[in-house]
């Protein structure tokens, strides 16, 4: 299936990128994890460490366990610092 | 009966506490409204990243669950994005009911609420804020 991949705050700086578009066949946002670490090593920098990058399908907040779905849309972000 | 009046927005622009408090009013039936505004502290400028469209989503999902929790008879957030001033209001969060008590606890879970779970990212002087471990922890305590 083919998916925008959405890079915010650092994450978006390691990768040079706000936005791309992904062939996966991954199960799981873990599993496209491991596939996006080797489309660069920019990519394998901003998800060396996953205890500080947050995901979410289609813009709702999902563990990295979740199943891809359906879903179209996948954002990876830092621990978010609103308010 | 008529849902509670919610409302959220999500601007580039400055906005005006007062202005926000006297248009949000006393929803009838309310005895209490709470309100809360963040400024920017320190005297460098501040920049929000957000994510268009899962910002809304999660501050109404927030306003939907504090007004279902806390019984509120209205619920309005407003937080800024991009470039900000030292001083500036960055986010206000107005709540209403019946009573004190659950205006004082809705405001601040609200604010406890979305600095964990809409995505807006700080970034002060060229670096990224991170995140600390005790908003997460302040958070949980409401669970």
């Amino acid at each position: 299936m083919v998916l925008d991949v959405l890079w915010f705050a650092w994450l978006r700086e390691r990768v040079g990128e706000g936005r791309e578009r992904v062939e996966t066949e991954a199960a799981t946002v873990a599993a496209l994890v491991e596939e996006l670490r080797l489309r660069s090593p920019a990519h394998a920098l901003a998800l060396s460490d996953l205890r500080s990058v947050r995901a979410a399908l289609d813009r709702r907040l999902v563990a990295m366990d979740a199943p891809l779905g359906q879903a179209r849309e996948v954002a990876f972000f830092p621990p978010m610092t609103g308010g | 009966m008529s849902a509670p009046p919610q409302a959220v927005r999500v601007q580039a622009g400055a906005f005006d506490p007062g202005a926000e408090l006297s248009a949000f009013g006393c929803p009838a039936g309310a005895g209490a409204v709470a309100s809360f505004v963040g400024h920017v502290r320190g005297d460098g400028p501040l920049e929000i990243e957000h994510f268009p469209g899962m910002a809304e989503e999660a501050l109404g999902a927030a306003v939907r669950d504090a007004t279902r929790r806390w019984g509120l008879l209205g619920c309005a957030v407003v937080h800024r994005h991009g470039p900000l001033a030292p001083g500036e209001p960055i986010v206000m969060v107005i709540a209403a009911a019946p009573h004190r008590r659950a205006a004082f606890e809705a405001a601040e879970w609200l604010m406890d609420c979305l600095k964990s779970r809409a995505p807006f990212w700080k970034r002060e002087g060229g670096a990224w804020v991170e995140a600390r471990e005790e908003d997460e922890r302040a958070l949980a305590r409401w669970d």
